[in-house]
């Protein structure tokens, strides 16, 4: 059986290796071959962007070669799928080679699209790649004071961003003793400061006690970055001197140009991860079009319950196991404190006070990803 | 020509029934409609808050079982 997975992301990582070691035994006897197309040679681990613009992690911190996180049995290219032949089970590559399939996995993630909004490249900084977090720390350093504005995308990856940036800024200014100089203005595309109740609750006193301002039901329509002004498509403006944008998203372009789905989200099951209608193709972490946090926890969730049902599927048959919805999102509350949100489909998070322990143990996965990665935790 | 299209949000706490929406609103043309299934009883408000807000319409609003059927064009 040929498996193929698409995407050497935090989905895609953690589920080959996962498959690899289920599998060892069927792979040695040549039953099995998992193989991986990446359209990179290094693994970024994205949640550090938030500490290099801040100046708390330097990039390199933030990579890997890919073919050292995973296990030696799987055949690894960089080559990335420039075409999806879904009726012939195979894909297409950028060197021109063409790979067949029994199971396919798709985890190709998303991207960052700032530019369909007009104006917020030019006006706003960013912290969703390495370059964008570099030049958001050294405007941060230049910053002398004014009115900092954030604006919120839709839709975006990691939607704890928004608040624990709101926190960090706080820390950053606090730190350089410039708060008096600084008003922080958060807005936000629903009617309550962040789309999960429990953390709303939590963070709308925290705001209130930090003297963070907010408007809610803002969606970003365009930027004057001549006379630094937002406009949303509710009518209303945000002037600001320093602003950050969480940019809006987009699935990969190979998945709107081969029509798997639109925005580049893949149609999903939700319970099973297949694509729908592909019985042999499943879709993890960003690129599915499940109403679930497009971030590394569930990408990870996700690759443990396909890993498991691929697995089940060569030695029984049958898939095993349904993917509950399970994410686990760490919030920083600040520079020394931080919580955590976990939920499903059926239970909504249970906010507990901010705490220093679990600001370091956030601290410590930033190195443990590696192993998490890898399969190990 | 336009379309209709039913964004299944039930039993999910984030991203959330009404940033679905907003999601598929700026994927979709002027004169579709998209419904909205939703389990979240703050959609009941929240929803038809944005949608006016906005300039949108809502089409209906009703609850049948625990799920909300919320259904809305876009004008603009």
């Amino acid at each position: 059986m040929k498996i193929l997975v698409v995407g050497g992301g935090t989905g895609g990582t953690i589920l080959a290796n996962n498959l690899a070691r289920r599998l060892a035994g069927e792979i040695r006897a040549r039953k099995v071959q998992i193989t991986m197309l990446s359209a990179s040679e290094r693994h970024m681990y994205q949640p550090g962007l938030l500490y290099v613009a801040f100046g708390q992690m330097m990039p390199d911190q933030l990579y890997r070669d890919q073919a050292s996180l995973l296990e030696f049995s799987i055949d690894f290219h960089v080559d990335p799928v420039e075409q999806f032949q879904l009726d012939q089970n195979q894909v297409k590559t950028k060197s021109g080679k063409t790979y067949p399939y029994d199971v396919l996995v798709i985890a190709t993630g998303s991207r960052i699209v700032p530019e369909e909004v007009p104006g917020l490249s030019e006006g706003a900084e960013l912290f969703y790649t390495e370059e964008a977090a570099v030049k958001m720390y050294k405007r941060l350093r230049e910053f002398q004071g004014g009115k900092v504005a954030i604006v919120v995308g839709v839709p975006h990856k990691c939607p704890i961003a928004p608040v624990e940036l709101v926190f960090s800024l706080h820390s950053y200014f606090k730190t350089r003793g410039m708060l008096d100089k600084v008003k922080i203005k958060y807005h936000y595309p629903i009617g309550r400061i962040h789309t999960i109740e429990n953390v709303a609750k939590w963070a709308k006193p925290e705001f209130d006690r930090l003297g963070v301002e907010y408007e809610t039901l803002f969606n970003v329509k365009d930027v004057d970055a001549a006379n630094k002004v937002v406009n949303s498509e509710e009518g209303t403006q945000a002037e600001y001197d320093l602003l950050i944008a969480i940019p809006p998203h987009r699935g990969m372009e190979v998945i709107e140009k081969d029509q798997l789905g639109q925005g580049g989200w893949i149609p999903t099951d939700r319970h099973q991860l297949t694509m729908m209608g592909r019985d042999n193709v499943y879709v993890l972490g960003d690129t599915t079009n499940l109403p679930v946090s497009k971030t590394g926890s569930a990408a990870h969730f996700e690759a443990e319950v396909v890993a498991e049902n691929i697995a089940s599927i060569v030695k029984i048959g049958t898939p095993v196991r349904d993917y509950d919805g399970k994410v686990y999102c760490f919030i920083e509350a600040g520079h020394d404190n931080a919580t955590y949100a976990m939920f499903n489909y059926q239970n909504p998070p249970d906010l507990k006070p901010p705490n220093k322990s679990m600001h370091w143990f956030k601290m410590s996965y930033n190195q443990m990803y590696w192993s998490s990665v890898r399969g190990l935790l | 020509m336009s379309e209709s299209k039913t964004i299944d949000a039930r039993n999910t706490f984030c991203p959330g029934p009404l940033m679905e929406l907003i999601t598929y609103m700026k994927q979709a043309n002027v004169g579709d409609t998209l419904e909205l299934l939703s389990t979240d009883q703050g959609s009941a408000a929240d929803v038809p808050e944005w949608v006016n807000k906005v300039g949108h319409e809502i089409v209906s609003n009703e609850k049948r079982g625990d799920v909300w059927y919320i259904t809305v064009r876009k004008t603009k």
